[in-house]
């Protein structure tokens, strides 16, 4: 397919998005990530049953967070498609890019990095 | 066990506000079961703190350990060489953590990150209950094992109140009458003549009424078993 995405993505290959953790999450945004999302399969697809869903809660939980420090929830998501979409893949990671974009740089700052 | 909710991020970074350096200290007890204090949490906790001091500007250092449990002194000594290195120390553990370690270090500051609530037990995962007031006599025999103490708002021995409509308690929709319960059970079981029975006055002085309590288990102290 040779489709190109936004060279800012930078992946994190996991088993199941079931494996992702709050803290994952949380240490991303710490660590000065400017945004992070999870791509998880299609819901009702998981191999695992509830890995996707499990995942989603997750991340509305960094979401909540977030909110409580004053930082946009934004800047973390869930998104769902099938490892057959490889074209909703290449237009995810624009869309999130787009988004972060907008919201400009983290407000998280890392001064001994 | 013991349950416990942790307090709001805000509240805590007000708490650590002039600090620069601190330790959050877990309990692998109570609190890891419900999903409040144990490792994961600590982490999580820690995290977002940064998080919000980085915001600020204003960083700080976060150490992390988690104790098998606060409530005794043997897993509290393990902190001897370090607990002073911080400028503060978070504990994670119910209302007996900070202190215990604040009786152990008398020269360092602990400040508790969760309101303990009640002892309870999770009626489905997420949702945890009171079953226990802790009233230091048990009676729920008499009850068919329901306790009319920690469950009805009234604490009444003799049951249902006015305020019983629809098997749901008057104080809130979600707070079902616990003498419901009980007159339901011992009619289920053909014993409703067992609420005839009128119980002699509770005695509080096992309670809180009569002040901070204490057990002495003689066998224990004197170190035979």
């Amino acid at each position: 397919m040779r489709l190109s995405y936004p060279a800012d993505v930078k992946i994190i290959q996991v088993p199941c998005t079931g494996r992702v953790d709050i803290i994952h999450l949380l240490n991303a945004i710490k660590d000065g990530a400017d945004g992070v999302y999870v791509a998880g399969c299609l819901e009702g697809e998981c191999h695992y049953i509830s890995g996707n869903l499990k995942a989603r809660k997750k991340v509305e939980y960094v979401k909540k967070t977030l909110e409580e420090i004053g930082i946009e929830p934004e800047r973390v998501a869930m998104y769902n498609l099938s490892s057959a979409q490889g074209a909703r893949f290449a237009e995810i990671a624009s869309e999130m890019v787009e988004i972060v974009r907008k919201l400009g740089p983290t407000p998280v700052i890392n001064s001994a990095a | 066990m013991i349950v416990a909710d942790r307090k709001s991020l805000e509240e805590i970074l007000e708490m650590v506000a002039d600090c620069k350096k601190i330790l959050i200290v877990g309990c692998k007890g109570c609190v890891t079961v419900c999903n409040v204090g144990g490792i994961k949490e600590v982490e999580i906790l820690s995290s977002s703190l940064e998080i919000a001091r980085k915001k600020a500007g204003n960083d700080i250092e976060i150490e992390m350990k988690t104790l098998e449990r606060q409530c005794d002194n043997e897993y509290i000594e393990q902190l001897s060489e370090t607990v002073n290195d911080y400028d503060a120390v978070v504990s994670m553990a119910c209302g007996v953590g900070p202190q215990f370690l604040s009786e152990m270090y008398r020269d360092q500051k602990f400040f508790p990150a969760l309101n303990t609530t009640f002892f309870g037990g999770a009626t489905e995962h997420g949702v945890w209950e009171e079953r226990c007031a802790g009233c230091g006599t048990c009676i729920i025999h008499k009850y068919d094992g329901l306790c009319p103490i920690a469950r009805c708002a009234k604490s009444l021995l003799h049951g249902p109140c006015g305020g019983s409509s629809n098997s749901v308690c008057e104080i809130s929709k979600d707070t079902e009458c616990v003498w419901d319960l009980i007159v339901r059970k011992k009619m289920e079981q053909g014993r409703l003549e067992d609420l005839f029975i009128v119980n002699d006055f509770k005695d509080w002085r096992s309670a809180r009424d009569g002040g901070p309590r204490r057990s002495i288990r003689e066998e224990l102290v004197q170190g035979n078993i």
